[in-house]
């Protein structure tokens, strides 16, 4: 049997090169090398072939075949990509367009501002604890070296209840008092919250948040004081605080000091500005809740949260924290 | 501007209210026109002639009033900007002299310091106080005033008797007679006394208060001919009145110290004096009082009573018990170069102490409570610009000798902060140190109330702040059962009670914004809220939230729906403990809630919270437009979790099956799932509710509802029939306990 070979993959070849789209492709597969294809005709023929002529013949025929196959895949390829290519153009998207479903909503400044100072106190050592802020006389004032008929007392006018049976705390230093009675030093603890004092204006109101620190210990003075309360003020404001201790008053310290930082805005003059209160523990504070101040001594300092939010966002109104304009709360998202 | 002698006053010829005064300026005579009322011949005011500036700026000139020529004007004190308004001209002291300028006159060249004292420094609410407080700040020697003595010029005096010593340690009076009833506070004084901030009122009661400035010693004179009898310092009787100097009727209690006398109280002690016994215009004999009162006792009367004066704010925070004597002598000097008058000897009961308290001082305590070693040699020299006497009683060990005026020094580290702050706290270096740290970590099994809080805010919730304390009638709205603790001294009647629940808050906000043109808010609060309870109250830490307006934002993508019951419970759900089981949700009413919109929330038996639509009728008496869905829970429950134990993840793949149930309304997908898992034995891994259908092909007051079942088992490939089973039985569980029929599976 003579068959031209060449003629053969001439004519296969040109057939794969005509076909004009993937059925055609596989029409001219199926034409050439299906089961009555003409390539498979041909191999059907080699049975009666003499060993020699059919491996020549093999030889022959399956180079064709391969040839076929190779431009066939080749060919089929063209297309898949081309198709491919068509609908990822009939794909595309406004990317522009915002995405879906819910916004993230945010927490209340006074909620930041107060994470912020916990995580640095806790990042120092001290641990968060929390109490009522319903509270009796004794917790708030007498435990606090605060008699009732101290002058000290109308520094922190007071809410009561219960026909004055109790009162709303007006520092979270019943807090420290609650834990002083629990613990033995040493006692490194920070007490956030809300505070209650009946005053209301631009820069007073009747509800704000605190957060006072207390650390009791042996040999702990007024020197370790300054050294934690100016490591804090340089961590939270982000800038190396100039801070200025200047001997104050409060019943439960003694020493007692006012903390003032060194206040630079671009354009304005330096200021001083008065941050916090605090000092070393009063000994008959320690003695309130079996704590000998022979062998303990320690120190404690209360800061207003808002008045760190003010100075730290530059807010000038205290009153824009609880009038919970949205429009305000959504900048501290 | 200067001081001008008004020398005659004749009516102006056109101007009925006007007058013509011609004045002495000194050098030169001048013609003004004047309307004050009180100008007339004799008097000393102050004259701005043309080219004196007045305070607000206006510049004097020559001027022509109604046809007469006047030649700058005649000032009352409102005028100098010396009062907020004045009357009439202000007169000045009949011996001033024409021509002096008014700035030298009245010696306006001065510092007004606005001084705030903390209240353990009573010794320092004084001139003298305060000068000796820099001269110790400053290490400076005090210059003292010159004080002379008194000069006594008759007998007559009145018997004191103390009947409560330690309540008035100490009490000097004297009197004195013959008092000009015409005399008058000379400028000076007055100038000083309206620089303090203190009113002219009569010049024995000037007297008073400028010696109450100087010194810091409250004094009291009293009308002589109105006291009968001896004076005594006593405690009021039960049912004692006194009429007070403002009038206010006090009734008094055995607590109240009194200065009475025979008749009955005369003053409140230390805080305020009686309307009958005070001088007057026509007063010519006085009794001058002088005392120490018990800081505690003064105090008391004063909260009680609810007054307010500079005496009581003296005496509580405590006057010095050594300056008695010293106070009534320069008042007697004073009223003496006043108003002239006889002083009579003075009667003193009680003794001025030499010092205060006697403290012993321990060196090592100086450096431990500073955290800074002060050399030893400097501390007596540091006290003793405090005027405090140190003497060694060991090696180190002082008693340190307090003087009298320094009552609140009275322990060691009282001392040491007197130390501390005279050597200078800026000094003190800050010292690095090893913390003595505690060992309390925070278990594991307590979710920090901040993680809370982030979820919420990833969920779209902004978080708030409110007022603990809320307006009696929107809580009494949305919680009438609840147990308002009210307060005893609210700021306002709408900050009345403690919040019970943080809807007030959560509705208060949304009502504010929603009248600023929000149109949508997810809101939320984590806070205490209060309830009477019995005799006494409850405090817990609840989570509130609030949905209003549409369940998304607006946008392009979603269809815009308003947000219902199921937004709000998912978001509630999503901060439940993880696989805690124990929570339920019971159809129940809440006064607040609408009726059929309206979940408790349970925590195994015990009642944890509320989720629901805001009723109809309260939405629309609040004017929220739409309901807005509420939720509250108990923090407790909400940051109690537990420690995760996981187990092995199924090697093996489970199978689902689909079971769509008709059922009557009435029955409840927990009904429903209940039943399922009661017969789905261990197998049954999960039950997931995929779709509720209502309509068409469906029996009138029926629902649809589809499930999907999940069956594993850990250790091999359940067979199909094994599953068929289960489901088999599973319908027919539905269908005998709640009526359900199979509609696909």
């Amino acid at each position: 049997m003579n068959i031209d070979f060449d003629q053969l993959r001439r004519e296969g070849l040109a057939q794969v090169g005509a076909a004009a789209d993937a059925p055609a492709v596989e029409q001219v597969r199926i034409d050439w090398l299906g089961k009555k294809g003409r390539i498979t005709e041909l191999f059907k023929q080699m049975g009666a072939m003499t060993p020699n002529a059919r491996r020549a013949f093999g030889e022959e025929i399956n180079a064709v075949k391969e040839a076929l196959s190779q431009a066939l895949e080749a060919r089929a390829a063209e297309f898949n990509e081309a198709e491919l290519s068509r609908r990822l153009a009939s794909e595309s998207i406004d990317v522009t367009l915002p995405g879906r479903g819910e916004n993230a909503g945010g927490l209340h400044p006074v909620t930041r501002t107060m994470r912020r100072i916990e995580s640095i106190f806790n990042a120092m050592g001290f641990e968060t604890v929390e109490g009522p802020e319903i509270e009796d006389d004794w917790h708030n004032f007498q435990a606090l070296n605060i008699p009732e008929s101290h002058p000290a007392r109308a520094m922190q006018d007071t809410f009561y209840l219960l026909n004055g049976a109790r009162l709303l705390r007006t520092h979270t230093s019943p807090v420290q008092i609650r834990t002083m009675q629990t613990r033995k030093p040493p006692i490194r603890i920070i007490c956030p919250g809300r505070v209650y004092r009946v005053d209301f204006d631009r820069t007073h109101s009747p509800m704000f948040h605190q957060v006072e620190g207390l650390y009791v210990a042996e040999n702990v003075g007024l020197a370790d004081l300054k050294y934690d309360l100016q490591k804090f003020l340089s961590l939270f404001f982000e800038r190396d605080a100039e801070a200025m201790f200047r001997p104050s008053y409060f019943p439960f310290v003694e020493p007692g000091a006012d903390v003032h930082m060194k206040w630079s805005q671009p354009g304005q003059a330096d200021r001083w500005l008065e941050l916090l209160g605090c000092g070393v523990v009063h000994p008959n504070v320690l003695n309130a809740v079996g704590i000998d101040p022979e062998r303990y001594s320690g120190y404690a300092f209360g800061m207003g949260v808002e008045r760190l939010a003010m100075l730290r966002y530059g807010v000038d109104d205290l009153r824009l924290f609880f009038n919970n304009d949205l429009r305000f709360l959504e900048q501290f998202r | 501007m200067v001081v001008a002698k008004i020398l005659s006053a004749a009516p102006h010829p056109q101007a009925e209210r006007l007058q013509v005064c011609e004045v002495d300026a000194g050098a030169e005579r001048f013609s003004i026109v004047c309307g004050a009322a009180n100008a007339r011949a004799g008097i000393l005011v102050p004259a701005a002639l043309p080219g004196a500036r007045l305070p607000g700026g206006k510049e004097i000139g020559r001027a022509n009033l109604r046809g007469v020529d006047s030649a700058g004007m005649l000032c009352s004190a409102a005028e100098l900007g010396l009062a907020e308004k004045s009357d009439g001209l202000l007169e000045l002291d009949s011996h001033a002299k024409p021509g002096t300028p008014i700035e030298q006159h009245l010696a306006l060249k001065d510092q007004l310091l606005n001084l705030e004292l903390t209240p353990n420094r009573g010794d320092c609410l004084s001139i003298a106080g305060l000068a000796r407080e820099l001269a110790a700040i400053y290490d400076l020697q005090q210059t003292a005033p010159v004080m002379r003595p008194a000069v006594v010029s008759s007998y007559e005096q009145i018997e004191v008797v103390v009947e409560d010593a330690p309540a008035c340690p100490h009490y000097t009076g004297r009197v004195i007679t013959k008092l000009n009833p015409k005399a008058r506070t000379p400028d000076w004084m007055r100038e000083r006394l309206r620089r303090s901030g203190i009113r002219t009122i009569h010049p024995v009661v000037d007297v008073t208060n400028h010696v109450l400035l100087e010194l810091g010693q409250p004094l009291h004179a009293f009308d002589r001919p109105s006291l009968r009898g001896n004076v005594r310092v006593r405690r009021a009787r039960p049912g004692e009145k006194l009429k007070l100097l403002n009038d206010q009727v006090a009734e008094l209690s055995t607590k109240d110290l009194l200065i009475a006398d025979d008749s009955g109280p005369l003053v409140l002690a230390g805080v305020m004096g009686g309307a009958a016994s005070g001088v007057s215009a026509a007063t010519t004999s006085i009794f001058l009082e002088s005392a120490c009162f018990d800081p505690a006792t003064i105090a008391g009367a004063g909260r009680r009573h609810k007054l307010l004066s500079d005496s009581r704010y003296r005496f509580e925070r405590g006057v010095d018990p050594g300056l008695q004597r010293k106070a009534l002598d320069r008042a007697t000097v004073l009223i003496e170069e006043i108003c002239g008058g006889d002083a009579g000897p003075i009667t003193e009961v009680g003794r001025a102490p030499a010092h205060a308290a006697t403290v012993r001082l321990r060196f090592p305590q100086v450096a431990r409570l500073l955290g800074h070693e002060i050399p030893a040699r400097e501390i007596p020299k540091l006290l003793s610009r405090l005027r405090i006497e140190t003497q060694a009683e060991s090696a180190d060990t002082w008693l340190a000798r307090i003087p009298s005026w320094r009552y609140d020094l009275r322990i060691e580290a009282d001392l040491v902060e007197e130390i501390g702050r005279l050597y200078g706290y800026e000094r003190i270096p800050a010292r690095a140190y090893a913390a003595q740290l505690p060992r309390n970590p925070v278990p594991e099994t307590q979710r920090p109330a901040n993680a809370l809080k982030d979820l919420l805010a990833a969920r779209g919730f902004q978080e708030i702040v409110t007022y603990s304390f809320v307006d009696p009638k929107l809580q009494s709205q949305l919680d009438p059962a609840g147990a308002s603790l009210a307060l005893d001294n609210p700021i306002a009647e709408t900050m009345a009670v403690m919040r019970t629940n943080l809807w007030s808050g959560l509705i208060a906000t949304w009502q504010y914004n929603r009248q600023r043109q929000m149109t949508r808010a997810k809101l939320f609060e984590l806070g205490a809220c209060f309830a009477a309870e019995g005799e006494g109250l409850r405090e817990s830490v609840h989570l509130g939230g609030l949905i209003a307006g549409n369940a998304l934002s607006e946008q392009w993508g979603e269809k815009s729906r308003a947000a219902d019951f199921y937004d709000a419970k998912a978001d509630l759900v999503s901060m439940l403990p993880h696989g805690d089981t124990a929570f339920r949700f019971v159809a129940e009413t809440h006064a607040a809630l609408h009726p059929g919109q309206s979940a408790r929330i349970l925590h195994g038996d015990q009642a944890v919270g509320w989720l629901g639509a805001l009723h109809p009728r309260l939405t629309q008496t609040l004017d929220l437009g739409s309901a807005p869905m509420l939720f509250e829970i108990d923090a407790r429950v909400l940051l109690k979790v537990r420690l995760p134990a996981p187990e092995a993840v199924p090697e093996l793949p489970h199978s689902r099956r689909d079971l769509a149930l008709t059922v009557a309304e009435a029955i409840s997908a927990d009904q429903l799932i209940s039943a399922v898992r009661d017969v789905g034995g261990p197998l049954l891994r999960s039950v997931t509710i995929f779709d509720v259908y209502r309509g068409a092909g469906l029996p009138p007051g029926n629902k649809s509802v589809a499930l999907g079942l999940i069956f594993q088992d850990r250790s091999r490939t359940l067979s199909i029939q094994e599953i068929d089973a289960a489901v088999g039985e599973i319908a027919v569980n539905v269908s005998t306990k709640l009526g359900a029929s199979v509609r696909s599976r």
